[in-house]
């Protein structure tokens, strides 16, 4: 009883308890505390990791079609194996800064439009080969060639060129970009041995962990690198993943013990598996946000007091509720929120407003034909539901919503993006800039409001080039402004990351760039 | 006669090699002639019109429909069915170790529920009408009714997550033993006979008593056959053949059609992977999954038929 007592009081002084979980547990620490007679130390008690066991890991979002190949992750899975056997040249902390990983350290030239990055040395592939910065700029290559299928070519397209001198890895950019280490932290962007041009799937890099078994949709098995250059990470000797893509399956194995973590948890479900006493869950506030996307340019979205009535028209709070069951924030009609570095927290909330939304409808001159939103639930968990309650507050207030049911298979490709009003999802990007570059730039391909604002453009290019943090904030709150008044984007909610553990996994820390401490999980737990 | 026998046979099993050809035109044209372009729904949002022609010509679209029919029938023939687009994988590889491992539930799933519908099926006739039989008739018509998945959350939650005698995730790989494998795939085994084993003792019971009110039994009694003599010479060949018949469409069931068990005790047998490639328009993965599949009805049927023939003089005399 004292050793969940004082992992609790850790978790707690280390400031990794949320309000809600807080409330709910004090009175019983209260009543805990007085029997063991213990007092509260005045600091997080550093606990010292402990080494060794087999971690096993639950998770959603793996299918036999997958690789692991960096360049073609796209699912949960690949994207936390990449985690557990892979290391990229910076990674972001918890806490939202960038720092250096394979790289030792790097420095902005010319105003931000090169990048030095020193490789670190003494670190070696899985392979038993030595990591060089050849190997650095081989796998930028491969990523960023015109040709190549990479996940993260996107990110790579502002690279003029890129060179080795000695230790250090040189990138030219087109344009200064303040952001370029971040962007470098990109799951895909693992360094594997002579870029992984010889074997692209092979799972070999750098990271605590090997590849011994790849069976793609079915599990991936890894063990402790003997030569991992950082002893403050891999602290068991072996770990698995299990890919059970069935929530219930998920959850049952948590409970029976056959795996540690699972990730996805239903939010309707999550209370009540938090309930036994060997589960905890951790949820993490990220930059994800469920959403309805109106072409901006295509009628009758085209008018500005139309998206305005729709946006007011929209309960925000009662989608938080019902839909995420409490497990969110609502958004503001932005893709930005405070888990990005920079956001503008002076934005006013767009309030839930039938008076508002029926007089801008009327002022609108809107000829009362039915307005049809496209939606799927694979745009989102619960995307018929939100949709249903919109239309429910929509036709509150006299605007003739509809709603179009669409298969869910293809909905990505023959739906999202193509029509023109669409239920859709955003997961988050590292910075600001690029999450407005591949969504809200009048020439990125997954413009999917159609937003084309030649002011907005060029503050989106001013601000990449900008190194002063107070200037760039000023920036992005202007841009967001733009977005939340003029934009085709309605963001009712930000979802969290619902993650299961068993309670005898200590070191989590909560982080916003993703699900299961970002894919670190494995690295950095141990079994208490 | 044996020769005529082996001659009913041999033909029997060429109509199932011509059945074979003409399932696989379907899967060929069928593929084909889904919406859209292959190597554009490869590609994706990435593609352009360079690249779609580097993989059109890279996959030999460009080749007539027949040409590019017969190289891949003469691939599959020999085992080659080339490599998944999604991953680059084998897919020979790829799916002889899921079909083995489908293979491996099915006959133990059949090795349970065959013999037991049969046994119950037997215990329904000879306790016609009696508390026996409606029981039996009840609880397999109850467990049939109820859907797959529910019976499946419901062990799991008792046996695997409760009592924790068994996994309730049914993982396989090498590493095990025949001991362990076979603890791991409890669950589904027990649900899977749940789902088939109404289907065949319903048969059983309704052959057998349908053949023993036939009046050539009365007969066989009346001139004084032994009860064994009657039932083995002049029952069993004439229920034998339904029985098959239905034994067998539940063997297919058990390899073909298992995909929501495979899903929610985390099976990695063949439903799941054509699933997860049908979703990514990975062609040649359907296509090869698409012929296995077929050739297993094919053949559990073509095995049923031919039994049945063998069993029952009459058929072998068509009139």
């Amino acid at each position: 009883m004292s050793d969940k007592l004082q992992k609790f009081v850790g978790k707690f002084t280390g400031g990794k308890l949320t309000r809600r979980s807080v409330l709910g547990r004090a009175s019983a620490i209260a009543i805990l505390a007085a029997v063991a007679g213990f007092a509260l130390p005045d600091a997080g008690i550093a606990a010292e990791p402990k080494k060794g066991g087999d971690f096993v890991m639950g998770l959603k979002g793996g299918e036999s079609t997958n690789s692991l190949d960096p360049a073609l992750s796209t699912s949960h899975v690949t994207a936390k194996a990449l985690r557990t056997y892979g290391e990229t040249l910076t990674e972001v902390t918890p806490e939202g800064e960038v720092i250096a990983r394979l790289a030792e350290s790097f420095a902005p030239r010319e105003g931000g439009k090169t990048w030095d990055f020193t490789i670190r040395k003494g670190v070696k592939f899985h392979n038993g080969q030595e990591m060089t910065a050849e190997d650095v700029l081989k796998t930028m290559q491969r990523h960023s060639d015109e040709d190549t299928k990479s996940g993260a070519l996107g990110i790579m397209r502002g690279i003029e060129s890129m060179e080795v001198d000695g230790d250090t890895f040189t990138v030219h950019l087109t344009t200064p970009n303040a952001d370029l280490p971040f962007l470098l932290s990109d799951y895909h962007l693992v360094i594997q041995p002579n870029g992984g041009l010889d074997a692209p799937g092979a799972g070999i890099g750098t990271g605590p962990y090997k590849v011994t078994a790849d069976e793609p949709g079915i599990r991936y098995k890894f063990e402790k690198f003997a030569d991992y250059w950082d002893a403050t990470r891999g602290h068991y000797d072996s770990v698995e993943i299990i890919v059970i893509n069935d929530d219930t399956a998920r959850a049952n194995a948590l409970q029976s013990g056959i795996v540690h973590a699972i990730n996805l948890v239903s939010p309707k479900t999550a209370k009540l598996l938090g309930r036994s006493p060997e589960i905890d869950i951790e949820t993490t506030s990220g930059k994800g946000h469920y959403i309805f996307v109106m072409h901006v340019d295509t009628p009758p979205f085209d008018n500005k007091d139309l998206r305005l009535a729709l946006k007011h028209a929209v309960n925000r709070e009662e989608l938080v509720d019902k839909v995420l069951a409490g497990y969110g924030k609502v958004g503001n009609d932005s893709p930005i929120n405070e888990a990005y570095p920079l956001f503008d927290s002076t934005i006013a909330q767009r309030t839930f407003d039938l008076e508002k939304a029926k007089e801008l409808y009327e002022k609108s001159g809107h000829d009362g034909s039915p307005i049809v939103l496209h939606v799927s639930d694979a745009a989102f968990a619960g995307a018929l539901d939100a949709a249903q309650l919109f239309q429910q507050s929509a036709n509150a207030a006299g605007i003739p919503l509809q709603l179009k049911p669409e298969p869910a298979d293809g909905y990505w490709s023959e739906v999202w993006n193509k029509k023109p009003f669409a239920a859709s999802y955003w997961g988050g990007r590292p910075v600001q800039d690029q999450m407005w570059s591949v969504g809200y730039l009048s020439t990125a391909d997954w413009n999917d409001t159609r937003f084309k604002n030649a002011e907005f453009d060029a503050m989106l290019l001013e601000a990449r080039g900008e190194l002063d943090p107070e200037k760039r904030q000023e920036i992005y709150g202007k841009m967001a402004r733009l977005v939340h008044e003029e934009g085709g984007l309605i963001n009712p909610m930000f979802n969290q990351f619902i993650d299961g553990m068993a309670t005898n996994v200590d070191g989590w820390e909560t982080n916003p760039e993703g699900d299961l401490m970002n894919g670190f999980i494995a690295v950095k737990t141990w079994f208490d | 006669m044996p020769t005529h026998l082996i001659l009913l046979v041999i033909q029997r099993f060429a109509l199932g090699v011509l059945l074979l050809l003409a399932s696989s035109v379907l899967i060929f044209a069928g593929t084909q002639i889904l919406p859209g372009d292959v190597a554009q729904a490869v590609l994706g949002q990435a593609a352009t019109p360079e690249a779609i022609a580097n993989l059109r010509e890279e996959m030999g679209l460009n080749e007539p429909a027949v040409s590019r029919y017969l190289s891949w029938l003469l691939g599959a023939l020999q085992g080659d069915f080339g490599t998944a687009l999604t991953n680059g994988a084998d897919i020979g590889s790829a799916i002889a170790k899921r079909l083995s491992n489908t293979l491996f539930l099915a006959f133990w799933a059949a090795l349970v529920s065959v013999p037991l519908a049969i046994l119950l099926g037997l215990i329904a006739v000879r306790f016609r009408n009696r508390w026996p039989d409606r029981l039996i008739s009840a609880v397999s018509l109850a467990t049939i009714s109820v859907p797959e998945f529910v019976i499946g959350y419901l062990f799991m939650f008792f046996v695997a997550v409760k009592l924790r005698w068994v996994p309730s995730v049914s993982m396989l790989n090498d590493s095990m033993s025949l001991g362990q494998k076979l603890q791991s795939i409890a669950l589904p085994v027990i649900v899977l006979t749940f789902v088939v084993l109404a289907h065949m003792m319903r048969m059983t019971r309704a052959t057998i008593l349908n053949v023993m009110e036939a009046p050539y039994i009365e007969t066989a009694e009346l001139k004084g056959l032994s009860r064994f003599a009657v039932i083995s010479r002049h029952a069993l060949p004439n229920a034998v053949a339904p029985i098959v018949n239905v034994v067998m469409l539940n063997l297919a069931y058990l390899v073909v059609g298992v995909v929501v068990v495979e899903v929610i005790f985390v099976y990695p047998g063949m439903g799941q992977y054509l699933v997860d490639h049908v979703a990514k328009r990975d062609i040649p993965v359907v296509q090869a999954a698409g012929l296995i599949f077929a050739s297993v009805y094919i053949l559990l049927n073509m095995t049923a038929d031919i039994i049945g023939i063998v069993a029952n003089p009459r058929l072998r005399h068509p009139k």
